[in-house]
């Protein structure tokens, strides 16, 4: 596959899923819903990843967004819907599961483990092991080597993570999941602590994973500007449907925001009067 | 490690200043030490060998006579080894983030089961033993269970474990001693308790064995990460739950272990070994003492062996020096209270070496 997946007319009309255009797609979801309680988080969402396409997901807080990637990697079982990995129908059972079908995710709010070092953390869960013992030689090379290949500044993999700032919290949870040799990676806001130059430096490294066209990447932003560079793509999920869903192309920042503010001024123009 | 060093010093050549975090007085002062994780909880026991030791010296100023002696020392390894194997257990709840009130009981009841197995329905001692440690397994599992699948605290779950197992052994008991079966007198007996430092050396091994479980193992690893992070952990495919559970099987079958060494050295069965709170409750402060922190993600098995040894000390060294047992209950009292101060404190000048 190139990196630019074949141009697919797309419409400003609420998109169901788009046009597959090249055959199989990475991963697909039909008529997702999910509610908590009483709250509608999702509706009826329809999204579609290419292979080795990367998808900007926008939306306001509280959208939605969140709720999908939990989905989507098995987190959160949602109430109606059908996911599709490859082409192929899949109910995702576990974290583990979806993990098996080359999915992985950097969460929002890190799943890190404040107790644990850096390495730990970077193989939590996918520990290497020399049964029944930790291979902590191996991770600690490994982790080290991945980070300095990020050029991400963590000076010592041995230190507990609760002992780092922000950034190099989030960049540890990016590298986890980027060097998990995942396909399909669904990054959750990977820059909202960034500096500019480590968030250049994450942008830098999806768009290395889309070069080698084998990955595809769901990447949550609130900084349009930020990540449209980086994406073919951009779906807005809007009271639990996507509501619009654009080649990057075929819009901007700007047009982006507008719509985005512009469905809030409206909304508090309604509220005022009564 | 010199690789560590190579990284800070090739990420510290890029411009831009480098995160707070890594200032390089404090990147120098982690270098000698294999992990910093390690190095403070080797700190933490530490203080408590400290305080092990310090207590030791004292006594023996006091009742510099007995301290020492042979028998003495027995006393004290022999009251050590109890409290510290079911505060391995505890330990690695608290760590979880949960607490077993229960497992003091389990001590009191598989003795019982384990006579029961042996005298009445003839099994082998060795089978029995497993058996019986089997079911305190399954008391573990109804715990975790209730916990996980419910959703009931386990302090809540566990205390109605508590008074349940309690009622099963006085019940199958009738609140009667059992002699040890005469199939499990000789040697077996010897290993498992009667002997001298027998019980000190199973609590030994059952701490080395769950040192490395907790530090060197996946299941250690998982456990941290429940107790520190539970959602974190979830997210990142743990099943806490059955780790959980894991831990609650653990921490009974360690205090249905711990009953059997006692009844073996008292060369009775008493349903008031651990039948009441003390068992239980000394395991809690032991860990405590050790450094364990209640709130979860953190705890050193190796600490709640020599928090085991204080408790002993203090009962003992007050023993020799003739305070009465109340005098001695308000000592232990003020002991723990301030090593949870000193674990507080501790754990707020860890937090601030964080920024
Ligand atoms: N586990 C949960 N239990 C109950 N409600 C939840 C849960 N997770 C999310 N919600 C609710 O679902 C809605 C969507 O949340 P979500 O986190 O998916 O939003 P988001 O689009 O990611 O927002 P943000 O940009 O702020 O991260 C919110 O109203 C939130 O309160
Ligand atoms: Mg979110």
């Amino acid at each position: 596959m190139t990196d630019t997946p074949t141009t697919s007319p797309v419409s400003a009309a609420p998109a169901s899923g788009g046009v597959a255009p090249n055959g199989v797609d990475a991963l697909r979801a039909e008529h997702i819903a999910k509610r908590f309680g009483a709250l509608t988080a999702l509706r009826d969402v329809n999204l579609r990843l290419g292979k080795g396409e990367v998808l900007g997901l926008i939306g306001d807080n509280g959208a939605g967004k969140s709720t999908l990637i939990k989905i989507l990697c098995g987190f959160h079982k949602p109430d109606a819907g059908r996911i599709f990995v490859n082409g192929e129908e899949v109910t995702l059972r576990s974290v583990d599961h979806a993990r098996s079908l080359g999915i992985d995710t950097v969460y929002q709010d890190l799943a890190l483990i404040n107790e644990l070092s850096v390495y730990h953390n970077m193989f939590l869960n996918r520990e290497v092991v020399r049964w029944p013992l930790l291979n902590n030689r191996v991770m600690r090379r490994q982790a080290k080597a991945h980070l300095a290949d990020m050029g991400v500044n963590i000076p010592d993999v041995t230190v507990e993570v609760a002992k780092l700032s922000g950034g190099q919290r989030q960049a540890i949870a990016v590298a986890r999941s980027v060097y998990s040799d995942a396909k399909i990676l669904l990054l959750d806001e990977p820059l909202a602590a960034m500096g500019a130059k480590e968030g250049a430096l994450i942008l830098d490294l999806v768009s290395d994973l889309k070069r080698r066209g084998d990955v595809s990447i769901i990447i949550i932003a609130h900084n349009y500007a930020q990540v449209l560079p980086v994406c073919d793509r951009v779906n807005l999920l809007q009271h639990g449907e996507i509501t619009l869903d654009k080649r990057t192309s075929e819009t901007s920042a700007e047009e982006l925001t507008d719509l985005v503010v512009a469905e809030y001024r409206a909304a508090r123009r309604n509220r005022q009067p009564s | 490690m010199s690789d560590a060093v190579q990284v800070t010093t090739e990420t510290g050549a890029s411009p831009g200043p480098p995160a707070p975090a890594a200032s390089p007085g404090w990147r120098a002062g982690l270098r000698p030490v294999r992990s910093a994780g390690d190095w403070f909880l080797q700190r933490r026991e530490a203080s408590v060998l400290l305080v092990a030791v310090a207590l030791m010296l004292y006594f023996y100023t006091q009742r510099p006579d007995v301290f020492f002696e042979h028998s003495n020392l027995v006393n004290i390894a022999q009251a050590t080894a109890p409290t510290a194997i079911v505060a391995v257990g505890i330990v690695l709840l608290l760590i979880n983030g949960e607490i077993d009130l229960s497992a003091g009981v389990v001590a009191a009841l598989v003795p019982f089961l384990f006579y029961f197995g042996v005298h009445d329905y003839g099994i082998p001692v060795i089978l029995s033993l497993i058996l019986s440690l089997v079911i305190a397994a399954g008391f573990g599992f109804v715990n975790g269970f209730v916990r996980t699948y419910f959703g009931v605290p386990s302090f809540v779950a566990t205390l109605g474990t508590f008074f349940a197992i309690r009622g099963i052994m006085l019940i199958i008991s009738h609140a009667y001693p059992s002699p040890i079966p005469e199939e499990a007198k000789g040697g077996f007996q010897k290993w498992l308790g009667q002997g001298e430092w027998s019980g000190l050396i199973w609590a030994l091994i059952i701490v080395a064995l769950f040192h490395v479980v907790l530090t060197q193992t996946r299941w250690g690893l998982h456990t941290i990460s429940v107790g520190g992070n539970p959602v974190g952990a979830t997210e990142a495919g743990i099943r806490a739950s059955r780790i959980k559970i894991g831990n609650f099987m653990i921490a009974s079958t360690l205090g249905g272990f711990a009953g059997l060494l006692e009844a073996f050295r008292i060369n009775t069965i008493d349903p008031n070994i651990g039948g009441g709170t003390s068992l239980i409750f000394n395991a809690i402060a032991a860990a405590v003492i050790g450094g364990t922190a209640l709130a979860g993600g953190s705890g050193t098995v190796i600490g709640a062996l020599l928090g085991a040894l204080v408790l002993a000390e203090l009962q003992n060294g007050f023993n020799l020096m003739q305070f009465d047992q109340n005098t001695i209950f308000l000592i232990t009292g003020i002991a723990i209270v301030v090593s949870m101060v000193a674990n507080q404190y501790l754990s707020r000048l860890r937090r601030a070496g964080r920024t």
